[in-house]
This record gives structure tokens, C-alpha cells and sequence, in this order.
């Protein structure tokens, strides 16, 4: 390594280390498109060891979740509510802070949206009605995240166990609220009342997709700037890489711990107020799709970066779409999409170990 | 496996032996060419600061870390020690500075950890083994208590019962006194006395000078790194305590004849009359679990004077230091930079006026070790002008102004972007010494400034300090290193137990004066 060599001229170093910034990129390609396809082929073991033609199904994941035109636009409509779950948790993870809770913080945004929209609809215009239950929804998923936040800002309890834990409450009172106070009376089914298919976000020109979807991506990106370009983002960035460092400059960990909380649970509440705004237009009982937890691994593949995660979060969406497509027509469990997203986070993590070692065993 | 009774007969060959053993870490020479030589029947205490390296060699004889240069003897031969497990294999057991027992379990458990895992545990004849040498030693041990509910001194007697068991030949106490009461430390004296009687060799570390003068047969002195001085077995008998420790003294912070560091201190006229830039009175805070708190602290910095804070290290230095940046909570007392009164204000306030600590922790809490130097420069100025414009940071501005400072600074880096964490350790010192001093600062505490540096970058640092100094901002030099002080302050205050024990004016004798209010006696 060159750490002692005399800095004479920085432009210059600075243009051999552009080079070196592709070839960095580069080798990033090559360790995350890499293990994802070992992850295809082992998994495709698994389905031929099950009895089931590994090449079907892919194809009928692709088929379904890809390349038909319905199939896209719902992959596309997918996407919406996972955006915003994977901003949020962009926001947490470079600052350090683990929020396990977006189910429960999505959900409390979901059955707030459901049950404000219709009767924000009545008594104001469409739109500004749509932002108010937006916002709503948002308040009440930061609310949730305040007991894990203040826990961790000023006692320093684990907020992994703290969001756990507030994940279950959060699913659990959202059926609640769904069965006992939300409940649309109209229907024997317990759901609270439906928003009205004209009066939810519009869809993209002809098609069946969510302008959800836009807003999905304008929030990645506006959390990507925010982390990478601004002076707020660098602050979270510096408690999450050495927290001792931030109090040491001066920074009011404390206050900032709370904001990430705040930042994070609200983008999950406003990802479930997309879901059923844009989408579902109510909440049943039960429901739970466990978005949250799915996003997790895809925003770790992107290692937190905006833009990449925009890439993983299209493919989880092609792979939940088409998996379930091509679950029903296999007789294939519909979790194996699960099982195919964990395969890829193996692999990527032993991948990761292996380059460790190898860049380790270079330097000594 | 050498059996215990045969052993003192074995006389002077050395079990374990180092020659020329020297060990780096990114930025640090941590081991410089260390010799030593350890034999049975002696407690041979290796005495230094913290830093002077002591943990890096334990961890050697221990199988954590392997030797860049020199090699370890075991037995007269040469061999590499691979891992704990191959440490223990060898007869080597090390009893750690903090205590490596699982406290839900009891005693027996403990000692059997680490057996085969395909085997039952063979409980009678541990409680055999363990009977005959609790019986030799005079020690009682409870096997079935569980360990939660030991005193740490008996904590401490299982672990060393735990290497007897192995069938240690070499036992190496890591600051074992530091948890003990004063009952304790003797007791522990009295077993380390039985231990070197039956014929083992104990490595004892310490950096209490009394310790080492009343339980060692040898004493190699070790200082930032290298051995200084060693007084064999012969020499330890012929003196007194008090000559030991009064040779130890000069060993540890005595002047070498070649030392390249020593420079005549230049007369720096301090204005006398000028009115105090820092004035601190009565400064206290609580301790806390693992560190201790400071009592009563007061002192006055003038303009363009140096003061500074000698000790040995642990003694509140960093506490002192922190509690004056803002960083940690004072319960009583205050603070006046120029006359204001800054005890209430956080840290960026306080920095803002002109307060500046150079931490002495540069990875751990100066820097973000995975940002880029440029972003290094600014950690404590995230969103002010003209480097961030209404919360956005001006990528520009950044750059423009890093690479002045990088020249300023002579800060040698492959670019700016690089990782701060990849420089060696005195260009992270310059990267931090360039954003404390850079501008505004009044008043700018140093704690540890040359710490872990080689020579150039030491009198770099240095030459810094004293530059700060002539531009009539008041300095506070946190120091372990005596020569330091001697050759940059114009006062010199000894923090010992989070107290000021003393102040001297840095003239002729100050030396003497400083070295002994250091070991607790008055100047």
C-alpha cells in the first residue's frame, strides 16, 4: 500500500483513483450478481430434488413476474409500499440503528390510512384528503417507534429487541382496531370501509399501476440524497459508523436517534397508507403481508445505496409476483420464495467472507 | 509435560525466552525488538505504563497475536506459538486482566471447560487434582459454589487454580491486582511467593511500582514499546524496596543519554501579568464503573503558556480532558475561557469559542475511520459555512479547502478520499492536529499528543504544540511521557487518583520534584 508515499499532486492521485473507483465498482458487480446466481443454480437443486423442473419455474417466475403485461404492472405496483419500507430503512441502517418493527409500524399506518381516508374524502377535496390520511398515517407509525427511540437514545436498550417486540404489539393492534373500532358495518367480513376505487391515487396512464409507484421512488431517492449530500445525512452517517466519534464532535446523538426513528417508522407508515390508498382501498383483519421483513435482505444486497436498492426491490417484487404465479401452477409451497431470497443472503454473506480472506491473505 | 516436583532442580534454564520480539500494528510499534527470559522459580515482573506494550506481549506468550520479527523459545527451542490452545499445550496460562469465568457456573464447571467434548466430564478427578494442590498451595477453593457469588479474589484463585490444573509451568498474571483490595494484593503476593516455590515461573505484570518491588525476583521495565532496563535476581536482593523503586523510577521516567527526543527547552517568556485565557476551579465528577472521577480540580492557563499534566496513565487525565471539552457530565465546579463562564455550554458550543481537544483516542472518537480524510477535516463542523449551504454539502468547498490543509499539514495520503482508517498513525495525528488548530482556536487541550508516534512525527507534533503556544493560546498538555512535559511545559501538574496532587515550575529540579509527587510521595 502506498500510505507512506509524499502527496505531491492531488489531482493526479485523485485521477488514478478514479480508475480504481471502476474497478471498485466493478468487483462490487461481480460479488452481488455472482452469488445471486450460484443462489438460482442451489435452489434450483432444491426444486429438482422436490421433483419440481427448476427451469419451469424460474420461467414461470419470469413469465408471470416479468414479461407478462399484467404480471409487470402488478410487479410494478408491488413496488410501491416496498419502496418506501426500504427508504426507511436506508435512514436507520446507515445510522446504525437496527428497526426491525416496519410490520408493525406499516401496518398502524395501513388500518390509519383505511380508516381516515373515507371519511377525510366526505368532507374535503380528493386530494388534499389523500396527503391528510398520508400524514396521519405517518404520525401514528412515529408514534409507535417512540418507545424503542427513547429507550435507545437515552438508555441504550438494544432497539432490535425493542422493535421486535413493538412489531407484534403493532400487528396485533392493528387487528384489533380493524375488528373492533374500524370496522366497516356494511360487511360481514371484518374490514374496515373501502375507499372508493376513484377516489384512490390515480393509476399511471393505461395501465393497472399505482401512482404509488412514483412516490415509492421519489422517496428512495430523496432519502438517498439526503444520506449521501446533506449535512443532516452525514451527521446520522457519523453516529452510525462510530458513535463515539459523534459525541466527541459535538453531536446530540440522543435528539438525532430520535429523528432516525421518527424518519424511518414514518416511511413505514406512509408505505402501508400507499399500500391501501393506492391499492387495496382497506385494511382486512389478519392481514399481514410481512413487507417489512422481505425489504430487509433486499436494502442489505444494495448495502443501503438508494439506487441499488431500487434494483432489488424490482426484484423482489418480480419474485414475489411471479413465485406466487408459479408456486399455484407447480404445486410448489408459495414461501419458496422465501427460501430462494434467504439461499441468495447465504451465499452473498459466505461470498462476502471469502473475498475478506482474500484481500486479508493479499496484504499480509 | 515437565511434572511440577522435578522442576526446581531444572535451576536456570529459561522455560520461555524472547529474543529480539518485535510486533507492529497499523500506525504503532507496539513491541520493538523485546528480549526477555523467563525461568522457573521466579516471579518476574515486567512493569510499564499503559501502552508500553505490555498487553501486546502477553498476548504472544499466549498464542493471541504472532511476533512480526525476533522469536519465542519455548524449552530452548525455537517455536511459534499458534493459538490460546497451543499456549495452554505448551504449559503457558495466562490469567487475564479481566476475569474469563462464565458466572452461572460454579467452580467445577468452569475448571472442566475446555475439556473434550466427546467425553463425560471427569469430575472426581478434578476434585482429586484439585485437592492436592489447594493442599500445597494453602489456598480452600469452593468447587461447588457457583462463581457469581465469588469475591473477585477468589475469582481470581480459580483462574489460577484453572492453570494449575492444565498443568501450567508458566503462569502469566495480567494487572491482577488492579480489581483486588489491599488485603487481596497480598494474599495474592503470598500465593505467587508458594507458586515460584514449587518450582513455576510467573510472569507478573503491573504498572504499580510497590507491587513489583515487594512480589518480583526480576523487573524488566518496559516504555513505549521497548525494554528500558531489567534488575536481575542478584541486584533485586542487594537493594532495599525503597532503592528498587527509586531505580525503577529513574528506569521509567529517568533521561536516556541518547535520547534523540531530548531538546533543550526554549525560554518562552509567559506574560505574567496577563489575565488567565482558561481558568478552572473546583472541577468534579463522579466516577463511574470502570473509570475514575476527578476531585476538586483548579488551575489557570495564561496566554501563550503550556501546562501540563503528568501521571500515570488512568489517573482521571482523560476524564479531565473530556470534562473540559463538554463530553462528559461535571457534577460541581467551573470553567471561564476568557472570562465566561463555559461549564454549562455543550461541546460545539464550547468549541465555537474557541476550545479545542485533540483527543488521544484517534480511531476510536477522533475520526470516522471508514470516511474519506476530506470528510475528516470537518467532522466537528458538519453544516457550517461555506462547506455545507443550507444543509448541502459543497463538494467543492470540501476538497478545496482539505487540500490546503493537507498541505499545510504535510498530511501523506494516497488522496483525499481515502479512508482515514488507512493512514498511518501520525498522519491521522496531523489530519486531527489540522482541525483543532486550523482556526479559532484560544484555548486547545492535547491528550496523549505523540502517543504511539514515531520520532518524526513525535517532533512534528511537538513543534505543533509549541507553535500553539507562541500564538499566545493557552495549552494544556496531557502527558505520560515526563520527558515530554519536561522539554515543552512551563508548569507541570501531577493528576494522581483525579486529583492534582501538585504543581512545579518546569525549572532545574522539576524532574525529581514531578517524579516523586508521581509515585505518591510529596515533592
Amino acid at each position: 500500500m502506498s500510505i507512506n508515499t509524499p502527496t505531491v499532486n492531488a489531482t493526479a492521485l485523485d485521477a488514478t483513483s478514479a480508475a480504481a473507483a471502476r474497478r471498485d465498482i466493478l468487483h462490487r458487480l461481480l460479488m452481488t450478481l455472482g452469488p445471486i446466481l450460484a443462489a438460482l443454480v442451489i435452489a434450483g437443486c432444491i426444486l429438482l430434488a422436490v421433483g419440481v423442473d427448476p427451469l419451469a419455474y424460474y420461467g414461470y417466475v419470469l413469465e408471470k413476474g416479468l414479461f407478462s403485461p399484467l404480471g409487470i404492472q402488478q410487479t410494478l405496483t408491488r413496488m410501491a409500499p416496498l419502496l418506501f419500507l426500504a427508504a426507511g430503512l436506508i435512514v436507520a441502517f446507515r445510522a446504525g440503528m437496527w428497526n426491525l418493527g416496519g410490520d408493525g409500524q406499516f401496518l398502524l399506518g395501513a388500518v390509519t390510512a383505511a380508516a381516515s381516508a373515507p371519511v377525510f374524502v366526505q368532507l374535503m377535496p380528493a386530494w388534499l384528503a389523500l396527503i391528510c390520511s398520508f400524514l396521519i398515517a405517518a404520525v401514528v407509525a412515529m408514534i409507535w417507534s417512540l418507545v424503542p427511540a427513547l429507550l435507545r437514545a437515552y438508555q441504550g436498550v438494544n432497539e432490535i429487541i425493542t422493535t421486535l417486540m413493538m412489531t407484534f404489539l403493532g400487528t396485533s393492534l392493528a387487528n384489533v382496531l380493524v375488528k373492533l373500532v374500524f370496522r366497516d358495518p356494511g360487511t360481514t367480513v371484518p374490514q374496515t370501509r373501502t375507499l372508493p376505487v376513484e377516489d384512490r391515487l390515480p393509476r399511471l396512464f393505461d395501465t393497472t399501476i399505482t401512482s404509488g409507484l412514483l412516490l415509492g421512488l421519489a422517496a428512495i431517492i430523496i432519502v438517498h440524497l439526503v444520506m449521501t449530500r446533506t449535512a443532516f445525512g452525514l451527521k446520522l452517517r457519523i453516529v452510525g459508523a462510530n458513535p463515539r466519534a459523534a459525541i466527541h464532535a459535538g453531536l446530540g446523538v440522543p435528539g438525532l436517534t430520535i429523528a432516525v426513528f421518527a424518519i424511518s417508522a414514518g416511511l413505514a407508515g406512509l408505505a402501508g397508507a400507499v399500500d391501501i390508498i393506492g391499492v387495496q382501498g382497506n385494511v382486512r383483519a389478519d392481514w399481514n403481508p410481512a413487507y417489512g421483513l422481505a425489504v430487509i435482505p433486499a436494502v442489505f444486497l444494495a448495502r443501503m445505496n438508494g439506487f441499488a436498492a431500487i434494483g432489488f426491490v424490482f426484484l423482489l417484487s418480480v419474485l414475489s409476483i411471479g413465485g406466487e404465479s408459479a408456486a399455484r401452477r407447480l404445486g410448489v409451497p408459495n414461501h419458496f420464495t422465501l427460501v430462494l431470497i434467504s439461499i441468495v443472503l447465504i451465499v452473498l454473506a459466505l461470498a462476502e467472507y471469502v473475498d475478506h480472506r482474500y484481500n486479508q491473505s493479499r496484504k499480509a | 509435560m515437565v511434572s511440577l516436583s522435578s522442576l526446581p532442580g531444572a535451576g536456570k534454564r529459561d522455560i520461555v525466552a524472547l529474543e529480539g520480539v518485535t510486533k507492529r500494528f497499523p500506525g504503532i510499534v507496539a513491541n520493538d525488538s523485546i528480549d526477555l527470559s523467563i525461568r522457573p522459580g521466579e516471579v518476574h515482573v515486567l512493569l510499564g505504563e499503559n501502552g508500553a506494550g505490555k498487553s501486546t506481549l502477553i498476548g504472544m506468550l499466549s498464542g493471541l497475536l504472532q511476533p512480526d520479527e525476533g522469536r519465542i523459545l519455548v524449552d530452548g527451542k525455537p517455536t511459534q506459538i499458534t493459538s490460546p490452545r497451543h499456549a495452554l499445550a505448551l504449559g503457558i496460562g495466562t490469567v487475564f486482566q479481566h476475569m474469563m469465568l462464565v458466572p452461572a457456573l460454579t467452580v467445577a464447571e468452569n475448571l472442566l471447560l475446555g475439556g473434550p467434548w466427546w467425553q463425560r466430564p471427569r469430575t472426581e478427578e478434578l476434585e482429586a487434582r484439585v485437592a492436592e494442590i489447594t493442599r500445597s498451595l494453602g489456598i480452600t477453593v469452593k468447587l461447588h459454589a457457583k462463581v457469581s457469588e465469588l469475591s473477585l479474589g477468589e475469582q481470581q484463585q480459580v483462574e489460577i487454580l484453572r492453570a494449575m490444573v492444565r498443568n501450567s509451568r508458566l503462569l502469566i498474571l495480567d494487572e491482577s491486582t488492579s480489581m483486588l483490595t489491599p488485603k487481596g494484593i497480598d494474599e495474592l503476593g503470598a500465593l505467587m511467593r508458594r507458586l515460584v516455590e514449587q518450582g513455576l515461573a510467573i510472569v507478573f505484570i503491573t504498572h504499580k511500582l510497590k507491587e513489583a518491588a515487594a512480589f518480583g525476583d526480576r523487573i524488566s521495565v518496559l516504555k513505549l514499546g521497548r525494554k528500558v532496563g531489567e534488575i536481575p535476581p542478584g541486584r533485586f536482593r542487594a537493594l532495599g524496596e525503597q532503592e528498587i523503586v527509586s531505580e525503577i523510577v529513574e528506569l521509567m521516567f529517568g533521561k536516556q543519554k541518547d535520547d534523540p527526543e531530548a531538546v533543550e527547552c526554549p525560554i518562552r517568556t509567559v506574560c505574567v501579568e496577563a489575565a488567565p485565557l482558561l481558568q478552572v476551579a473546583d472541577l468534579t465528577v463522579a466516577p463511574t464503573d470502570n473509570a475514575p472521577g476527578l476531585s476538586s480540580i483548579s488551575f489557570d492557563i495564561r496566554p501563550g503558556e503550556i501546562l501540563g499534566i503528568a501521571g500515570i496513565d488512568g489517573n482521571g487525565q482523560k476524564q479531565l480532558a473530556e470534562a473540559l471539552a463538554g463530553q462528559r457530565v461535571a457534577t460541581r465546579g467551573s470553567v471561564r475561557l476568557e472570562g465566561t463562564a463555559i461549564e454549562m455550554l455543550s461541546v460545539g458550543e464550547r468549541r465555537q469559542r474557541g476550545l479545542r481537544y485533540l483527543t488521544d483516542d484517534r480511531l476510536g472518537e477522533g475520526t470516522v475511520g471508514t470516511f474519506p480524510v476530506s470528510i475528516n477535516f470537518f467532522l466537528k463542523q458538519v453544516g457550517a459555512a461555506p462547506f455545507w449551504r443550507n444543509g448541502f454539502e459543497q463538494r467543492a468547498e470540501i476538497d478545496k479547502r482539505a487540500a490546503q490543509l493537507v498541505r499545510e499539514y504535510d498530511v501523506r495520503t494516497p488522496s483525499l478520499k481515502t479512508p482515514v482508517a488507512r493512514l498511518s498513525g501520525g498522519n491521522i495525528q496531523k489530519v486531527l492536529l489540522a482541525r483543532e488548530l486550523a482556526e479559532g482556536a484560544k484555548v486547545v487541550i492535547f491528550n496523549k499528543p505523540t502517543y504511539g508516534l514515531d520520532l518524526a512525527n513525535t517532533l512534528a507534533s511537538r513543534q505543533r504544540i509549541r507553535d500553539t503556544a507562541a500564538r499566545g493560546h493557552a495549552v494544556l498538555l496531557i502527558s505520560t511521557d515526563l520527558e515530554e512535559l519536561l522539554s515543552m511545559c512551563d508548569r507541570i501538574a501531577v493528576i494522581a487518583n483525579g486529583a492534582l496532587v501538585g504543581t512545579v515550575e518546569n525549572v532545574d529540579d522539576a524532574r525529581t520534584k514531578v517524579g516523586r509527587l508521581m509515585i505518591g510521595l510529596a515533592a
